[in-house]
C-alpha cells in the first residue's frame, strides 16, 4: 500500500479558512453532542409516555402506544431521516413547508426530531419492560392507598422501573449518540461528516477516521462512566 | 389520638428474636387507632351484596353476600383458589366485579359518582408480600400517601408516621429501607403505613403467609392489638389461632362461594357444611 502517513495533518489549516483540521473535527463533535443531547431529551420523555401508555389498563392507550412503537422502530432510521427532511416539507401546507426549508440549521433540527422520535420507540419498550417487571402488588399497594393512576406511576412504578432499566437505557443513549452520524445524509456537519470532508480535502483518510473513531470512543466512555456513577447514586440500600 | 408521651418499651413475649431485641422493641402500648370513634356495634361498615365476578368465562365469585359491622373482626378462610383474596380486593375495588354492589362506610363502590381514590384512602390494606415501596425509606413509606393523598403537611405526616412506627416497635428503623428489614418488620411497617391514613376499615390479605414462621407472631400481635382497639377488620388468613382469639365471625369460602358465615364459636364448634368440616379437620390436624 502506497500511503503517506501524516499525523501532523490535524494542525494544518483546513481549506475552510477558519482553523485547523482538528478544529474542524471538534466542531463536528460539538454538533454530534448537541444533536445527541437534544434528541435524547425528546426520546426520554416521549418514550416514557409511550411506554406508560402501553402498560395502562385502557385498550385505546395500549393501541396508541403499540402503533407508535411499531411505526417508528420498523422503518429504517435512514429512511426516517429522508422522510423528515425531504418529504415532510412537501406534504405540509406550502407556507409551512417553505418555512421549514428556510429554517437556519434545518438539518440539525430535523435530525433532533427524527432521532428523538426514533429512539423514543426504543425507550418506550424499555420503560414498558421495566414497569411490567415490577410485582403486580406494587401498583395495587399504591392504588389501595388512594393514589390516582398518575400518582401511582409517579411515586411508585416509574421510580422503580427507571432504576431497573438504567443499564439498557445507557445502551439506548449510546445508540442514539452514534446514530447522529446518519444525519450526515441530510447535511448535518457532525463528526462523521467532518471526518469525511477532512479526508476529501487532505486525502488523509486513515488519520481522519482514526481521529473520529477515537473521539466517538472517548465520548462514549464518558457516558458509560457517568452512567456507572448514576447507577451507584440511585441504588436502593438493601437491594442486591 | 392519645397524645401521651412515648411509653417505655414493654416486654412482650412475642418478641422472641433476641438478635433484634435492642433495635426491635416489639409492639408498644398505646393506641394504634386514631380518628376512629370506638366501636358502636350494629352499624354496618362493609356491606357486600350478591356480588359475582368472572375472568372471561370462568366465574371466580358467585353471589357472595355478607356484612361487616363497625368494630367487627371477620376472618375469611378457605382452600386456595376459593376466591377469598379476590373477595377482599373487591371491597376497595382493586378487583372489578361484574354483578352486585359493595358499600363501604356508606359509599357505593360501583357508582360513577364515587371517587375511588378517596374511598380507598379510607380503607387500609395489608398485602401478603408487604408491598412497601422499595425505593423509599421507612419514614417516606409511612408519609408519602398522607402527604400526596390526604394533603397533610410534611411535619404532621412525619409525626403521625413515626408515632405509629413506634407503636409497632420499629422506631430504630425509621431511616432504613424496606430491603434492610426482615419480613416481619416489613409487614409491621405495612400495617403502620395503612393506619397512618386513619382508615375506617382494615383489610388484610394473607398478611402472614409470606413470613418465616418465627415472624408470624410479631405481626399477629399488632393485628390482635388493632382488633382490641375496635378497628373494623376483614382478614383473609389461614391462622386459625388468630381467628379463635380475636374473630367475631368466620366466613368460609369454597369455589367462589361463601359456604359458611357464622359466629366464631359456631364455626369452630360445629361447622354446618361438610366442606368446612373437611377443611377444618385438615388445617387443625397439626
Amino acid at each position: 500500500m502506497n500511503y503517506n502517513w501524516n499525523w501532523r495533518i490535524f494542525f494544518d489549516a483546513s481549506p475552510e479558512g477558519n482553523g485547523t483540521y482538528l478544529d474542524m473535527l471538534l466542531s463536528g463533535l460539538m454538533w454530534t453532542i448537541a444533536t445527541a443531547l437534544c434528541s435524547w431529551f425528546i426520546a426520554f420523555f416521549l418514550g416514557s409516555l409511550i411506554g406508560v401508555l402501553r402498560t395502562l389498563p385502557s385498550k385505546t392507550a395500549n393501541g396508541i402506544g403499540t402503533a407508535y412503537v411499531e411505526l417508528f422502530r420498523n422503518v429504517p432510521l435512514l429512511v426516517q431521516m429522508f422522510l423528515w427532511y425531504f418529504v415532510l416539507p412537501e406534504v405540509v401546507p406550502t407556507q409551512l413547508g417553505d418555512a421549514i426549508k428556510q429554517m437556519p440549521d434545518a438539518p440539525f433540527y430535523t435530525a433532533v426530531v427524527c432521532l428523538g422520535f426514533f429512539t423514543a420507540s426504543r425507550v418506550a419498550e424499555q420503560v414498558r419492560a421495566g414497569i411490567q417487571s415490577l410485582p403486580r402488588g406494587q401498583g395495587m399497594a399504591g392504588t389501595a392507598m388512594g393514589f390516582t393512576v398518575y400518582q401511582t406511576y409517579r411515586y411508585v412504578l416509574l421510580p422503580n422501573a427507571y432504576r431497573i432499566i438504567l443499564p439498557p437505557m445507557t445502551s439506548e443513549f449510546l445508540n442514539n449518540l452514534k446514530n447522529t452520524s446518519v444525519a450526515l445524509t441530510i447535511g448535518l456537519l457532525e463528526l462523521t461528516a467532518r471526518a469525511r470532508s477532512m479526508q476529501e480535502f487532505s486525502f488523509q483518510v486513515f488519520e481522519a477516521f482514526t481521529a473520529a473513531t477515537l473521539l466517538y470512543v472517548i465520548i462514549n466512555l464518558v457516558v458509560v462512566t457517568a452512567a456507572t456513577y448514576l447507577e451507584r447514586a440511585v441504588a436502593i440500600p438493601g437491594q442486591r | 389520638m392519645t397524645s401521651t408521651p412515648m411509653p417505655a418499651p414493654s416486654v412482650k413475649e412475642s418478641v422472641a428474636d433476641a438478635a433484634h431485641a435492642p433495635r426491635d422493641a416489639g409492639l408498644q402500648p398505646g393506641s394504634l387507632v386514631s380518628g376512629v370513634p370506638a366501636a358502636a356495634p350494629g352499624e354496618t361498615m362493609i356491606s357486600i351484596d350478591n356480588i359475582s365476578k368472572w375472568y372471561g368465562d370462568f366465574q371466580v365469585l358467585t353471589n357472595c353476600t355478607t356484612k361487616v359491622a363497625k368494630g367487627e373482626v371477620v376472618v375469611v378462610c378457605g382452600p386456595s383458589g376459593s376466591g377469598k383474596s379476590t373477595l377482599i380486593k373487591c371491597v376497595n375495588a382493586l378487583e372489578p366485579f361484574q354483578k352486585g354492589q359493595i358499600t363501604v362506610a356508606g359509599t357505593k363502590v360501583v357508582d360513577k359518582t364515587t371517587n375511588l381514590p378517596k374511598l380507598r384512602s379510607r380503607v387500609g390494606m395489608v398485602f401478603q408480600h408487604f408491598e412497601l415501596f422499595p425505593h423509599l425509606s421507612i419514614t417516606e413509606n409511612l408519609t408519602i400517601a398522607q402527604r400526596k393523598v390526604l394533603g397533610r403537611g410534611a411535619e404532621d405526616a412525619k409525626k403521625r408516621g413515626l408515632d405509629l412506627l413506634a407503636r409497632v416497635g420499629l422506631s430504630a428503623q425509621a431511616d432504613k429501607f424496606p430491603g434492610q428489614l426482615s419480613g416481619g418488620q416489613q409487614q409491621r411497617v405495612a400495617v403502620a403505613r395503612a393506619l397512618a391514613m386513619n382508615p375506617v376499615v382494615m383489610l388484610f390479605d394473607e398478611p402472614t403467609s409470606a413470613l418465616d414462621p418465627e415472624m408470624v407472631g410479631e405481626v399477629l400481635d399488632v393485628m390482635v392489638e388493632l382488633a382490641k382497639e375496635g378497628m373494623t377488620m376483614m382478614v383473609v388468613t389461614h391462622e386459625m389461632g388468630f381467628a379463635r382469639k380475636v374473630a367475631d365471625r368466620v366466613i368460609f369460602m369454597d369455589r367462589g362461594e361463601i359456604v359458611e358465615d357464622a359466629k366464631k364459636e359456631d364455626f369452630f364448634g360445629s361447622p354446618r357444611s361438610e366442606r368446612a368440616q373437611t377443611f377444618l379437620s385438615k388445617i387443625l390436624q397439626h
